[in-house]
Order: structure tokens, then sequence, then C-alpha cells
């Protein structure tokens, strides 16, 4: 038991404000809505006033669709995730080990118990998503499911649940479905722009729309590299903070530490994860050597940092 | 009407506010610590239930073991006549490591540890006792939130005021954080 409470006093030490970790993942959470909604309402006025001189008429029209996209995004995100991931919903029977795993941790946590996915697919690696404690999911893929020991398995579990408890499945969830559609616009925006083009279908005032069509292809590039960057500012310290979560949950660092260990080691790669939900995963689930990476910032930690982080504890 | 009487009504006013808030956080977080009291006394239940099952399960092709199957019935009866947390953890431990001997002789016999059914009976003992400690976890780390909030000031005050006794921790002996780890392999 003292051995325990050693454990948890360490890992209670690196989580320090975590209350702030939950308050700032709330703040900035709204903040990036709001954030989507006046860069997608700006987006419509500068293709509004480049094509059409209608600026605010698609400022209007771009801006409600921001707002009701961002309300499906927080209620059905996490659906959104998990369909693009192609996870499965599991119940106790089917995998009762994990089930149980799960259900043990929650009772460490006093959490409500999540539902559980399992994504099939060979790459070892999972993740969390949902927007509240009370609408948690945890999802891991078969490859990991079948390499872990109970141990292990609990080492993930618990650092998923942490994602979940601190509020970082609200924010990332978010930034998944706000970013996929930020790039997804973009790419509309290039094609519309191609059509547009071919069709050669105005004539007149071409240079003061000509300076509003350079301005909206800009704000068509910068755009997607925003979201990005926004993507991975959040992306990294959380790491480190839910596996500090998971240990304060196990008081077992080392399942988590040789379960990184198993999966960092493994040269797999997951297919379904893509740049909208790479940053969702426990590990990168987008290998250094893939082409997928080159144009990609890094949205975790290094996993040898994790690891020797944990061994401290 | 007199500014200085004005000021300390609204002085008042946020000085009310502040007890009522304090007040009401104690009170939330006293039953979080009772909550997970209940949680650690459901799950010995589920124990307690779960025993019998395992032993009906496993005694006929356990013959020669019938010592242990009855050590193993007796714990679990004692635990559940035990009153006093001393006596109870006592109790609790005999039955752990009754368990444990349990699992240790089900090794010895391939017709069980290939029978599905006792497989899930064993995961779902192992999980309970999982369960046990994770709940006591759970239950200490309320104490020590609680604890520390009525003796932080000036929730102090508030606390002294109302009367927020502080709680006690579950200690338990070192032996019993070892949960039999039962490898099927």
């Amino acid at each position: 038991m003292s051995q325990g409470m050693d454990k948890g006093a360490a890992a209670e030490k690196t989580l320090g404000g975590f209350y702030s970790h939950i308050s700032g993942n709330k703040r900035k959470s709204i903040f990036l809505v709001f954030l989507f909604t006046l860069g997608v309402a700006g987006f419509g006025w500068l293709v509004g006033e480049a094509w059409m001189e209608q600026g605010l008429g698609f400022l209007g029209i771009f801006g409600v669709f921001a707002i009701v996209y961002s309300l499906v995004a927080y209620y059905a995100g996490s659906k959104m995730v998990l369909g693009v991931s192609k996870a499965k919903q599991i119940h106790k029977k089917e995998d009762p080990e994990l089930w149980n795993v799960i259900e043990e941790l929650c009772l460490a946590g006093g959490l409500p118990m999540p539902q559980v996915y399992v994504i099939d697919d060979t790459a070892p690696n999972a993740f969390a998503t949902g927007r509240d404690p009370e609408h948690g999911v945890v999802a891991i893929t078969t490859g990991l499911r079948q390499k872990l020991t109970r141990d292990e398995l609990q080492g993930v579990m618990a650092h998923e649940l942490s994602h979940i408890r601190f509020y970082d499945i609200r924010l990332q969830t978010l930034i998944g479905v706000l970013v996929g559609l930020t790039a997804l616009l973009a790419d509309i925006f290039f094609r519309g722009l191609f059509w547009g083009r071919r069709g050669g279908r105005r004539g007149g005032n071409r240079e003061g729309n000509g300076i509003l069509l350079i301005l909206a292809i800009v704000a068509a590039i910068v755009a997607p590299i925003a979201a990005r960057i926004l993507q991975f500012s959040i992306s990294r310290k959380r790491e480190y903070l839910a596996d500090a979560g998971a240990v304060q949950l196990t008081r077992y660092p080392q399942g988590l530490a040789d379960a990184l260990k198993k999966i960092s080691g493994d040269k797999e790669v997951l297919e379904v994860a893509n740049r909208a939900t790479q940053h969702l995963y426990i590990v990168n689930p987008i290998k250094s050597f893939e082409d997928r990476a080159k144009k990609l910032f890094s949205t975790h930690p290094a996993i040898n940092e994790r690891i020797s982080r944990l061994s401290s504890m | 009407m007199d500014p200085i009487f004005i000021i300390l009504i609204i002085l008042l006013g946020f000085t009310l506010i502040f007890v009522i808030s304090t007040y009401n956080i104690l009170v939330r977080v006293r039953n979080q610590v009772r909550n997970a009291w209940s949680q650690i006394d459901v799950q010995l239940k589920r124990r307690y239930d779960l025993i019998p099952n395992l032993v009906e399960m496993v005694k006929d092709y356990m013959e020669y073991e019938q010592e242990t199957l009855q050590r193993v019935i007796e714990a679990r009866n004692q635990a559940i006549d035990a009153s006093g947390v001393k006596e109870q953890g006592a109790a609790e431990n005999m039955l752990t490591g009754a368990l444990r001997q349990l699992f240790a002789l089900v090794e010895n016999y391939p017709d069980l540890k290939a029978n599905q059914n006792v497989l899930s009976l064993q995961e779902e003992l192992t999980s309970t006792e999982n369960k046990i400690s994770f709940s006591r976890q759970h239950y200490n780390d309320m104490v020590m939130t609680f604890n520390t909030r009525i003796e932080q000031f000036p929730a102090n005050i508030i606390a002294g005021m109302f009367n927020f006794g502080q709680q006690d921790f579950f200690e338990i002996e070192s032996t019993e954080r070892e949960v039999p780890k039962v490898d099927l392999r």
C-alpha cells in the first residue's frame, strides 16, 4: 500500500494543476469553435466578394453553416471520428477481460463507464473520444488488444480514461472534426476555382476582384496550415499529463511503459488514421517512414521521453 | 443612506455567498467520500456471491483438494460475519490468500484450465479483487481530497462551524495490495 501511495504521489506531482488543464481544455474548446466560425464566415465573405460581389450574404451563409457544423461536431463528433476509424462497439460478453479492466479503472477514478469500441486492424493503437466523461468512448485496435498483457492493457486504458477525465477528448474531437472540414473546404474551394477559371464565366471588374481572389486563395492555403498548427500546439503536453493520470489510477507505471515499448517497436501502419484524427491516438499512428508523414508537424512527443518519465515515477 | 452601511451590507452579502458555496462544496465532497466507501462494499459483496459458484464448479474435479475448498468457504463466511474495520480487514486478507491458493491449484487440472466456465469465473474473481483494491484506493483518494479541503484556509472556518471532521483512511497490510495475478499461460 505504501508503495502504491508513493506512485500516486509521484503522479500527483506531475499532474500538479490538472484542474487548470481541465478548465483550459473547456476554454480552448469554446475558443476553437469561435475561431472556426469566424474563420469560415470570413472565408465566405472573401469568396463571395471575389466571385459574386455578395460578401455579406456569403458571410451569413458560411457563418450559419459553421455554427450548425460546430454543434454537430460537439454532439456527434465522436460518432464521426469512430465512423472514419471504422470502429465497432463491443460489450462485456465480446471481451470480458477488456471490459473488466476498464470497469476496474473507472472505480479507481470514480468515473462513469465509457463506451468501448474495437478497430479491426493489426497496427497497435488506441484512442479516446467524446465530449465529456458521461459521453466518453475508448477505442482500441485488435492488434494492440492481442499484444498486451493485462497489466499493459490496464496502463493503456488508464491513459485513455485520463484523456476522458481531463476533457482532452472534447478539444481533440472538436479539433479533429473541424480541422477535417477546414481541409475539405479548402479542397472544394480549389476545385471551384479550377472550374470557375475553365468556364471563364464573367468579364468586368477584374481589378477589384483580382485582389480579393488572391486573398481568398491565400485564405484557402493558410486555413489548413493554421488548423494544423493548432492541432499540433495542443497535442504534446496532454500526452505527458495523460500518462501521469494513468499512473494516478493504476499506481503501476511499468504497465504503461511496457505497453508503449511494445507499440513503438511495431512497424505496422494504421490505415484508418488520417491527418484529422492522428492526434487522438495514444502514439502517432502515422509512422515517420510513411509518405503521409512528410507534410506533417509531429502531434506526439517522443515515446522514449514518455517512457523515461514513467520510469522516474 | 449612510455609505458605510451600504458597504457593510455588501460585505455581509459576499460573506454569505462564500459561506453557502463553501458549505455546499464540502457537503458534495463528503458525499463523494461516502459513495466511495459504499463502492467497496458493493465489490466485497460481489466477491462473496461469486465464490460459491466457483467452488460448486470445481469441486467435482478437485476431489483431493477438499481442504482448500473448505478453507475458501470458511474464509468467505468469516469475512461476511466480520464486524469492525480491523476484523474485516483480517478476514478479507485470509480470503484473498485462500483464493490465491485455489487458483494456483487449478493450474494442476488440465480439464479445469480448459473449461470455459471456470476461466470466465476466474476472470470475474480476478477482476473483482482488482475492483476491491481500486475502490479502496479511490476511497483513500477522496478522503485525502476531503481532509485537505477542510484544513485549508478559509474553508477550515466553515468546516469548524458546521462540524466537518476528518475522515479516516482505509489502511491495509502491504500483502493485500498484491492481489492474485492469475496467469493462464
